[in-house]
């Protein structure tokens, strides 16, 4: 093959152009594209010498499982098509939803001319973080009180985990933690990446489609002391699936007695049950026994602030002098890994949450989104019903939260989406913020059609 | 019942291990901390000067620490277009998550400033790109990916540079190198000894350049070095790795400042660039920025960039939307656009004007030394040779506040207090 086959509209003074790009193709289309299968090829020096690319050995990442449902959904034509995959709530309109208090807010913020732009501290927005404290800890908490919180503004709730899994990583004794199984697709990245070791535990029974508990609290029996443990608040994604109240309690005497660090991710606050002191039960259960925790949390959901990015990480220690020096390293990972965090969604929260006529007018908001999901579990449930669809499908409307763990498996998910258009994630998850009572009736359809075929 | 025993069970095993006492279920207080091994981190050696500042009651303070622009006034500036870019956005119904890589519009228009309008690596798709926080986020990004594709590789760094550079690389586990730069006694680049160490360095090194307004020492190349720096770096099949957090702040001229970049990319080098628009748009708190990675063709761009992605994904999951917003609004009107380039110009023509002042003020007021270093210098910094004794005397009896390392931010120097600083300035150097 000669260069000249190749259209020369690149400016190459690579030795064998073809041959490179025969060898990419090949590459490409023959190794395994697991997206943690990492590389070790080494750049071969010479490559950069006749001016090939020192990243010529790299094969293309698999679509990330959650959002790559989206991008297969904006590929469909069909005008049937429903988008059950990544939580984004949407209205009964199937509309993305700007909440009000999220728009006043944001007026507020353009009208005060006396706000500039510059660089937050390294640790955010102060006054942010002392008001998500107090909304995810409760106002009257012991532990702010003392003293002994310290809160960093991050980016979201992937942020507060990444941030809080390098901390941990980097001063915590031991290097391992503990996810639920299964868990949000994220969250093992998250933590490998951190430095930390990642291991399961039992959390979802698929014959019961609910928690097993018992398996649950075998394995964090069976954890090495001091491990850490990551628990889900409310909201348990992508199940649905949160232990009762009293199973909490045996968690967390379980826990305390082994040192077990609880890592907690509280995404949906307000948003699972439609009361924010609710939601934030299982934490404050914890830190009310004086002990230290670690806590991520998201505005994504429960403020519509998707895309802006918001969030916090708070470490609960048992002294302020403890906290001060928690503050100061958190700082030294945060540095090198975007300096400071973005002004913007924390601006818009502060707002929101130091105004008593505005938090109050969220928290109606909020109740509203948490009502129409539930109200979308009832209306399942009952078509299915209606149309005799074989099996106990009682777990949509048990189930809390933005998910609903169907119980589908693979061969069936990938039937929905060739003959009904409907798209969601290969684990059967569905994301009721993305149903109406509109769609319901063709999700039930195709639940049945499944439910009744060998597929 | 098995539930009681189990407990119970628990409760004697952990009675047996040695550091946890105190009552099970209620008082965990008598425990200690699991942190109380933590030692205080030191404060950031740039970051806690304006935190310093901030704590200084005095009057007659001065803060030539952080870069961040200030007017005449000593205000900190919201540019016109970017003001008017928010109110475009303002009831915007928009707040749904960015893909992993950000905005692509954002992405697009950024990729022009650097690569210029009609760059054929544009056109043929050959550029990886995503949006970034800001310059640090590029960097760390560039980082890593470095590290999981090139694990065997180390980066030069130059000396001195951004002390978070250092950090950067560290927590992406890449080892680091340094090279020559800086040259103390001329005050300007010590141009033979950089080149000895890109020719000494095995071939295929991976080194960070500064495209322009090198941040501490305001030292630059010329055009001419540049081009040396670049056969010299094909002859050795070195990468390139661009920090241009600059662009358009350090001569008023975006495509003058990206020069470095245009002779690297007309000599065939596949390149890495990071991008920072807290700068020349004043959008700091913003974080937006983009990193780009030059590919032998498109094929390959979209390999490169699926991997950024994942690096993303595990570390933000996408980036924020407000000041990427703002970017576009601004870049892809050609009013906004034309109003941005003559604010960036008159922030440009302000230092320029202020380092002409201060050395000049210097130099009327007798100084021994030669001040001819602060307006060869360029861009918002300018490293005086100010001795870190030096710098404390300016802090504790002046109470002007500036890194250790002697690096004046000139951003933060007016007409109201040039003349301030040059007389503290001239007071700790006359006996020099």
């Amino acid at each position: 093959m000669t260069s000249s086959e190749f259209s020369s509209s690149s400016s190459s003074s690579s030795s064998s152009p073809s041959d490179r790009r025969i060898g990419a193709l090949l590459r490409h289309l023959t190794a395994a594209t697991d997206s943690d299968n990492l590389s070790s090829v080494y750049a071969s020096p010479t490559s950069g010498v006749s001016g090939g690319s020192v990243f010529a050995h790299l094969v293309q990442a698999p679509e990330d499982p959650i959002l790559g449902v989206t991008v297969a959904y904006n590929k469909d034509p069909s005008p049937v098509k429903l988008n059950l995959g990544v939580g984004a709530y949407r209205t009964e309109e199937g509309k993305p939803l700007v909440l009000n208090v999220v728009r006043k807010a944001e007026q507020q913020l353009i009208n005060d001319r006396t706000r500039i732009k510059e660089y937050l501290p390294i640790v955010g927005l102060v006054e942010f973080n002392k008001l998500s404290a107090k909304l995810i800890l409760g106002a009257d908490s012991p532990a702010i009180r003392e003293n002994r919180v310290t809160t960093v503004e991050c980016l979201s709730g992937t942020g507060s985990l990444r941030v809080g899994g390098e901390f941990l990583a980097k001063h915590y004794h031991q290097k391992t933690i503990y996810i639920t199984q299964p868990t949000w697709g994220n969250h093992p990245k998250i933590f490998t990446l951190a430095g930390l070791t990642v291991k399961t535990y039992r959390y979802y029974d698929p014959s019961t489609r609910g928690l097993n508990f018992q398996g649950l609290i075998e394995d964090l029996g069976a954890a090495t002391p001091g491990s850490i443990v990551l628990l889900h608040a409310c909201a348990h994604n992508p199940t649905g699936v949160d232990p009762t109240i009293q199973q909490w309690e045996q968690i967390r005497q379980l826990m305390r007695s082994k040192g077990l660090m609880p890592f907690f991710d509280s995404a949906y606050q307000g948003f699972a049950s439609g009361s924010l002191d609710t939601d934030a039960k299982p934490i404050r259960m914890f830190v009310a026994d004086g002990g230290e925790c670690l806590v991520a949390q998201s505005y994504a959901k429960n403020m519509g602030l998707y895309g802006e990015r918001v969030g916090a990480l708070s470490i609960v220690c048992k002294s302020s002098d403890v906290a001060g020096k928690v503050e100061s390293q958190l700082k030294l990972v945060i540095r090198p890994m975007y300096s400071s965090p973005p002004i913007h969604g924390a601006s818009i929260v502060a707002v929101i949450l130091r105004d008593r006529n505005l938090f109050n007018e969220w928290t109606l908001e909020l109740k509203a989104m948490a009502d129409r999901i539930i109200s979308m579990r009832k209306q399942l449930f009952e078509a299915l019903r209606a149309r005799g669809t074989p099996g106990d499908w009682s777990h949509i409307i048990k189930q809390i939260g933005m998910f609903t763990f169907t119980g589908l498996n693979p061969a069936q998910v990938s039937y929905m989406t060739k003959e009904y258009h409907i798209y969601m994630t290969s684990d059967g998850r569905i994301s009721m913020a993305g149903l109406s009572s509109k769609t319901v009736p063709h999700l039930a359809d195709a639940i049945h059609a499944v439910a009744t075929k060998a597929v | 019942m098995a539930m009681a025993m189990m407990i119970r069970n628990a409760a004697a095993s952990r009675r047996a291990m040695t550091p946890i006492s105190g009552d099970f279920g209620g008082g965990l207080r008598s425990m200690s901390s699991w942190w109380k091994s933590v030692e205080p981190a030191p404060k950031d050696p740039i970051l806690g000067v304006t935190e310093a500042f901030l704590a200084d009651p005095s009057p007659d303070k001065v803060n030539v620490g952080v870069g961040a622009y200030r007017d005449d006034n000593g205000k900190p500036v919201v540019l016109d277009c970017v003001r008017e870019a928010e109110r475009r956005l303002a009831g915007s119904t928009f707040m749904e998550y960015l893909p992993m890589g950000g905005s692509a519009k954002m992405v697009d228009l950024t990729l022009k400033l650097a690569y210029g309008d009609d760059s054929e690596f544009i056109k043929d798709k050959r550029i990886a790109a995503i949006q970034t926080l800001s310059g640090t986020g590029a960097c760390r990004l560039f980082a890593d990916f470095q590290k999981r594709f090139c694990p065997g590789s180390q980066i030069y760094i130059p000396v001195p540079t951004w002390s978070n550079h250092h950090n950067i690389w560290r927590d992406a586990e890449v080892p680091q190198k340094t090279y020559h730069y800086y040259h103390p006694e001329t005050k300007g680049l010590d141009f033979s000894a950089l080149m000895d160490d890109v020719k000494n360095a095995p071939d295929g090194s991976f080194f960070l350049l500064h495209a322009c307004a090198h941040n501490p020492t305001g030292v630059d190349p010329t055009e001419e070095q540049w081009r040396e720096i670049s056969q010299l770096f094909k002859a050795k099949g070195h990468f390139a790795f661009f920090d241009m957090a600059y662009q358009g702040f350090a001569s008023g001229d975006p495509a003058r400042d990206a020069k470095s970049i245009r002779i690297f990319l007309e000599d065939g080098h596949h390149i890495g660039i990071s991008q920072s628009y807290a700068k020349n748009m004043g959008l700091y708190g913003q974080r937006v920025g983009c990193l780009s990675v030059l590919c032998e063709d498109a094929k390959q761009a979209v390999s490169v960039k699926s991997q950024l992605q994942q690096l993303a994904r595990p570390m933000y999951s996408n980036p924020p939307l407000h000041g990427a917003q703002l970017v576009s609004t601004i870049l892809e009107d050609p009013e906004l656009k034309s109003l941005w380039l003559k604010e960036v110009k008159v922030m440009a023509d302000r230092i320029i004007g202020m380092r002409t002042t201060l050395r000049e003020s210097l130099e009327k007021l007798g100084s021994p030394l030669s001040w001819e270093h602060v307006t060869k210098q360029i861009g918002m910094f300018c490293y005086s040779g100010l001795t870190p004794e030096q710098v404390d005397r300016l802090t504790s009896e002046y109470h002007i506040y500036m890194t250790r390392n002697g690096r004046i931010s000139m951003a933060g120097v007016t007409t109201g207090n040039v003349g301030y600083l040059a007389n503290a300035i001239h007071e700790v150097t006359k006996s020099s």
